[in-house]
C-alpha cells in the first residue's frame, strides 16, 4: 500500500504493508536513524516526532495513518551550524549522556514549550516530560535545558 | 589556564551528533544482504526440552533457518563463563552451571534462548518464531530466594543449588567483640532486584567473510576486546586476530553491557553459518527477561556499639541471588565488590561476613551500577542509622564518633581494602549546612501542619573504584587484569588521536579524555581526537565499568602522554643543541633553560616525521603506548542527605529534597560529574521508591514492561543540590577517584533512612511503594 506524507520538508510516496510502523518508516525506508526505538509498549517516548506540529509516538501509530501528514523528526529541526533553540540547550545544559533519549526528549519538548504559552515551570516540565524516560541525567538537566529554552523560543 | 583544561566544564563534543540524530547506534547500522534473527525462548522457569519442530516456520516466505543450541553445540562452541573464581571458605573452588549459548538440553529461566530463527525480514523471523513447535516437560522451579537451597536442584554439579559459601574477615575477632557488646543493633533487610534498562536496547549486527575468515560484529558492549576475548578464549567462535567488535555509540549500559550474552553471540555465529549478515535487536520485552539483572540480596546484620556508641564489630550474613546461570562476573558481586565495603566510612575494628551465592531460576544477576558496593552501604547505613534510633544518638553524631579521621590514612580496614585517603567529616559538615540540617524539626513540624510525614536520612557511603591492581585481582581469582591501555598518536602535523580501551556510553569521554591530554600537552581541545570502542583501531582494554575509567583510562593516557613528551624533549635538545636536562616542555613548548631557544609541539612533531636534523639515536615518529595498571583501588566517598514526605492518605513518598557532597578527588569537568551524580541519584530513588524486578512464584517475570516496572520519571524526582569535596587519590598521576556509581551507592540508603524516619518504622521493604507505606502506616 502507498502512502503520500512529507519528512522534514521533503515529499515522499512509501510502498508499505498494512502493519508498518511510522517509526519503521522513518528509520528503515527514508534512513532517518535519529528516532529511535526503546521500548515496544509506547512508553519510552524515545521515538517521538510531530505530526502536523505535534510530538506524537511514532512506534504508536501506523505509517499509513500518516497519510498528508507533515513529520518533522529530530533531523528536521536543526544543523550541527544551526542549532534549534532546544537542541542548544540540551548542549549548553547537558542535558544528555547516551543521546539515545534525547530525539524524542527533545521533540517533546519542543512541544511542551510550543503548546504552553509561556506559562512554563519546573513542575510544568516535569510532568510535560513524563511520556519520555531517560536512564542517564536524572531529568535535573533536562528540565533545567527546556525552560532556558523555553526563553528564547 | 585554558578555557578547555582540566577543572573546566567543557561542552560535550558527543552532544552535536546526539541532539541532531546523527548518533549511531548497532540497530542504525545496516549491512548490504542482511539476514534479521528473533530468538526462540523459554516459557517457562525450568524445563526439558523434549522436540523443537521447525517445519512450520521453514514454510513461510523468507525463512533461511532456524538454529538450536545442539547446532551451536555440533560446532563445538564453548559455554559462556564466568571470569571470577570465588572460593568457599572451606577453600573449594565456586560450583558453575554449565551455561552454552543457547540452551541444548535444559532451560532455566523464562526467557532464555533456546533457538534462533533467521529470515529475510524481521516480519518473516518474527512470524518463523510463533510457529516453531517446542515440546517442553516443565520440571520444577525454584523461585524464592530464600528457599532456593532446600528445593529442587537447578544444575546437576551444584548440590543445594550452593554455588559458593564465601566469607571473609576475622569471625573471632567480630564474635567477641559482640561478647563484650553494651548495645547490639539487629536488621534484617532486603535489597530489591532490578532491572537495569539502558535505553537502547542490546542488539548486533555480525558479517562474517568466508574469504578471509573474518568476523564483524556490531554490537552494544561496554567493552568490546574483553568480549573478543572470550568469545575466542572460551567459546571459542573465531581465533582472536579473526574477530573484530565495534561497541559505536551505546546508549547506556549500567553494567548491564559489560556481560556476553547468549543472543550477539549465536547472531556471530548464524552470519558464518548462513554465510550473510545477521542483525538483532532486543525488543524492551527481551531486555526485561535477559539483561543480567541487579542486587537481590537478602540480609542479616548485627552491629556492636560500646556504651558510647562506639562501634565493636558488625556480623553480616547474605544471600545473594545469582540466577540460573553465571554470567560473566556475578559471582564477584555480592563477594569482592560487597564483603571489602562493609567497614564504610568507619573504623569498626572487626568484621565478619558471610555471603551464600545461590542459583535460582530466574535471569542470571550480574553488577549492575554500583555492583555489590550498594549493598553494602545499604547494610552498613541502614544499621548505623537504627542503631543511632536505638540509642537516642543523633544520627548525625553517631557517624562522626565513628568516622576514621583524617589523620589516619593510609587505613587498613579489617574487610581486606586499604583507603589511601578521605575526609568524610569535611562531606558531612557541607552536607549539613547545604540540607539546612539545623532547620529540619521546622520543616517537620510545617509539613505535620499540612497533614504530611517528613523524614530525614543520611548516607555517607563509601565505594572502591577503578578495580583494581591486576595481580590482586587475579589472586582473589579475576580471570583477567585489570589495567587499561592508552595510545597518544601525535600525527606529522601535530595534531593527535587518542586511543583508548574504556569505553563511552554516556560518560563522555571524548571531551574528558582530550581534556586531559590537550590541557597536558598544551595544544588546542580541538586538536585531539578520542578513538574508543574498535578492536580493530584501540590495541587492548578491558572497558567501562566500576568507576574506572579516568581514574585506570586515564592514567594509561597520561602515562603514553608523558612518554610522548620525553621524547619529544630529546628531538627538541638535538634540534636545539641543548643538553635534554636543559630542556623544559611547558604550555604547547620546548625550550631551552639556558637560552631563550624555543620550538613548538607542533614543530617537534613535524620534526619526528620528517627527521632531517634528527637524533641519530631515535626512531622517528611520535607515538606512544601505556598499559596503566592500578596500584590500588580509588575511594570515592560522601554524604548523601535525603529529605521525604510521605501522604500519610495514599502512602506515597515524594522525595523533597536531595543533597550530595561527594570527594571524586580532583575533577577534570565539573558538569560531566554533576550530570553523572545526577543520574545515580536518580537510579538510586528508583531503586529505594519505586523498581522492582519481581517474578510471581511460578517464576514468570511479572515485571516485564515499562507497564509494569516502575521507572522513575522526571516528575518523580526533584532537582538535585549538589557538590564536591577533594582529597586528590594519592596513587594515581590525575589524583582522581571516579565518580558514575555514587549516586546509585548512596542514594538507597539516604531515602530509605528518611523513609523510615518519617513512618517511625524499623524497616520498610524497598522498593517503599505506597502500597508498602501505606500498609507499614496503617499496620498496627
Amino acid at each position: 500500500m502507498k502512502v503520500s506524507l512529507t519528512v522534514n520538508g521533503r515529499d515522499h510516496v512509501v510502498d508499505v504493508a498494512a502493519n508498518t510502523l511510522l517509526v519503521d518508516l522513518i528509520r528503515s525506508r527514508l534512513g532517518l536513524t535519529g528516532t529511535h526505538v526503546g521500548c515496544d509498549t509506547s512508553q519510552c517516548g524515545a521515538c517521538t516526532v510531530h505530526l502536523d506540529g505535534r510530538s506524537v509516538k511514532s512506534c504508536t501509530m501506523l505509517a499509513l495513518q500518516a497519510e498528508g501528514a507533515e513529520i518533522t523528526t529530530i533531523e528536521g529541526i536543526g544543523t550541527a551550524d544551526t542549532l534549534h533553540p532546544m537542541q542548544a540547550a540540551f548542549r549548553e545544559c547537558h542535558a544528555l549522556q547516551c543521546g539515545f533519549c534525547t530525539p524524542g526528549m527533545i521533540m517533546s519538548a519542543i512541544d511542551l514549550v510550543q503548546s504552553a504559552n509561556g506559562t512554563l515551570d519546573e513542575r510544568k516540565v516535569r510532568e510535560g516530560l513524563e511520556g519520555n524516560i531517560c536512564r542517564c541525567t536524572g531529568y535535573h538537566n533536562i528540565v533545567k535545558a527546556v525552560l532556558r529554552a523555553a526563553e528564547s523560543m | 589556564m585554558s578555557e578547555t583544561g582540566i577543572g573546566k566544564s567543557v561542552k560535550r563534543r558527543e552532544d552535536l551528533r546526539f541532539i541532531t540524530g546523527r548518533g549511531r547506534y548497532t540497530d542504525d547500522i545496516n549491512r548490504p544482504n542482511q539476514a534479521f534473527a528473533v530468538f526462540l525462548r523459554s516459557p517457562y522457569p525450568r524445563a526439558r526440552i523434549v522436540s523443537v519442530d521447525p517445519s512450520g516456520a521453514n514454510e513461510i516466505e523468507g525463512i533461511i533457518g532456524v538454529f538450536t543450541g545442539k547446532d551451536l553445540a555440533a560446532d563445538k562452541l564453548g559455554d559462556l563463563p564466568c571470569g571470577w573464581l570465588v572460593k568457599s571458605k572451606d577453600g573449594s573452588d565456586m560450583k558453575v552451571g554449565p551455561h552454552p549459548p543457547l540452551a541444548v538440553e535444559t532451560v532455566n529461566y523464562v526467557g532464555e534462548p533456546y533457538g534462533v530463527v533467521i529470515a529475510e525480514t524481521l516480519a518473516a523471523a518474527r512470524d518463523g518464531a510463533e510457529v516453531v513447535v517446542t515440546e517442553f516437560e516443565e520440571l520444577e522451579a525454584v523461585v524464592a530466594l530464600d528457599r532456593a537451597t532446600k528445593s529442587a536442584q537447578i544444575h546437576a554439579n551444584v548440590p543445594n543449588n550452593l554455588c559458593y559459601e564465601w566469607a571473609l574477615g576475622d569471625a573471632d575477632a567480630t564474635n567477641a567483640a559482640f561478647a563484650k557488646a553494651a548495645h547490639v543493633t539487629k536488621l534484617e533487610i532486603s535489597n530489591n532486584r532490578l532491572i537495569p534498562n539502558a535505553m537502547e536496547p542490546r542488539a548486533a549486527v555480525a558479517s562474517y567473510d568466508a574469504a578471509s575468515q573474518e568476523f564483524d560484529l556490531v554490537t552494544t558492549s561496554q567493552n568490546p576486546h574483553l568480549e573478543r576475548l572470550i568469545l575466542s578464549a572460551f567459546v571459542q567462535l573465531a581465533p582472536e586476530h579473526k574477530l573484530r567488535i565495534v561497541a559505536p555509540d551505546v546508549g547506556g549500559g549500567f553494567g548491564s553491557k559489560i556481560f556476553v550474552y547468549p543472543e550477539e553471540t549465536a547472531a556471530a555465529w548464524a552470519s558464518r553459518r548462513i554465510g550473510r549478515p545477521v542483525k538483532w535487536t532486543a525488543e524492551r520485552s527481551e531486555s526485561f527477561l535477559t539483561d543480567a539483572h541487579g542486587r537481590d540480596h537478602l540480609t542479616k546484620a548485627e552491629l556492636a556499639l560500646d556504651k558510647d556508641g562506639t562501634f565493636l564489630g558488625l556480623r553480616v550474613k547474605t544471600r545473594a541471588n545469582l540466577g540460573a546461570y553465571l554470567s560473566t562476573f556475578a559471582s564477584s558481586v555480592p563477594t569482592f565488590l560487597y564483603g571489602t565495603l562493609l567497614a564504610g566510612q568507619y573504623r569498626t575494628p572487626a568484621i565478619y561476613v558471610e555471603v551464600e551465592g545461590v542459583y535460582t531460576n530466574t535471569a542470571p544477576v550480574d553488577a549492575y551500577r554500583g555492583a555489590g558496593r550498594p549493598e553494602a552501604t545499604y547494610v552498613v547505613e541502614r544499621i548505623v542509622e537504627t542503631a543511632a534510633r536505638e540509642l537516642k544518638i543523633d544520627p548525625v553524631e553517631l557517624r562522626r564518633r565513628n568516622f576514621i579521621p583524617p589523620d589516619a590514612f593510609p587505613y587498613q580496614t579489617p574487610v581486606a581494602l586499604e583507603y589511601d585517603t578521605g575526609n568524610y567529616g569535611a562531606s558531612l559538615d557541607k552536607a549539613l549546612i547545604k540540607a539546612d540540617y539545623t532547620g529540619f524539626a521546622k520543616r517537620r513540624a510545617d509539613a505535620e501542619r499540612r497533614g504530611r510525614k517528613r523524614g530525614i536520612g543520611f548516607s555517607c557511603y563509601i565505594e572502591a573504584c577503578g578495580l583494581a591492581p591486576s595481580q590482586l585481582a587475579i589472586q582473589l581469582g579475576a580471570g583477567v587484569g585489570l589495567y587499561e591501555s592508552g595510545e597518544v598518536r601525535v600525527n606529522p602535523t601535530g595534531n593527535v588521536t587518542v586511543f583508548t580501551g574504556s569505553h563511552s556510553h554516556g560518560q563522555g569521554h571524548e571531551t574528558t579524555f582530550a581534556q586531559i591530554v590537550s590541557d597536558k600537552l598544551g595544544i588546542p581541545f580541538e586538536n585531539v581526537e578520542v578513538v574508543h570502542g574498535d578492536t580493530g583501531r584501540v590495541e587492548f582494554g578491558l572497558g567501562t565499568y566500576g568507576s574506572r575509567s579516568l581514574a585506570v583510562g586515564g592514567s594509561a593516557l597520561i602515562k603514553a602522554t608523558d612518554k610522548v613528551i620525553a621524547k619529544g624533549k630529546r628531538i627538541a635538545a638535538h634540534m636545539l643543541d641543548a643538553s635534554i636536562e636543559n630542556v623544559d616542555f611547558a604550555e604547547g613548548a620546548f625550550s631551552v633553560r639556558t637560552s631563550n631557544q624555543k620550538l613548538t609541539f607542533g614543530e617537534v612533531a613535524f620534526a619526528a616525521y620528517v627527521p632531517s636534523n634528527y637524533p641519530s639515536t631515535e626512531e622517528p615518529g611520535l607515538s606512544e603506548k601505556a598499559f596503566y595498571d592500578p596500584k590500588n583501588f580509588t575511594f570515592p566517598a560522601g554524604t548523601h542527605i535525603a529529605e521525604v514526605e510521605v501522604d500519610p492518605e495514599t502512602g506515597a513518598v515524594e522525595v523533597v529534597s536531595f543533597v550530595a557532597v561527594d570527594d571524586f578527588g580532583h575533577v577534570i569537568n565539573p558538569m560531566i560529574v554533576e550530570g553523572q551524580v545526577h543520574g545515580g541519584i536518580a537510579q538510586g530513588i528508583g531503586q529505594a521508591l519505586m523498581e522492582h524486578g519481581v517474578y510471581d512464584e511460578a517464576g514468570q517475570l511479572v515485571t516485564g514492561s515499562y507497564m509494569d516496572y516502575c521507572m522513575p520519571r522526571a516528575d518523580d524526582l526533584p532537582n538535585f543540590t549538589i557538590d564536591t569535596t577533594v582529597t586528590p587519590c594519592t596513587h594515581n598521576p590525575l589524583g582522581v577517584k571516579g565518580c558514575g556509581e555514587a549516586g546509585a551507592i548512596g542514594a538507597p540508603a539516604a531515602i530509605m533512612n528518611a523513609v523510615t524516619d518519617a513512618l517511625g518504622v524499623v524497616d520498610i521493604p524497598m522498593p517503599a511503594t505506597p502500597e508498602r507505606v501505606w500498609r507499614a502506616l496503617y499496620r498496627a
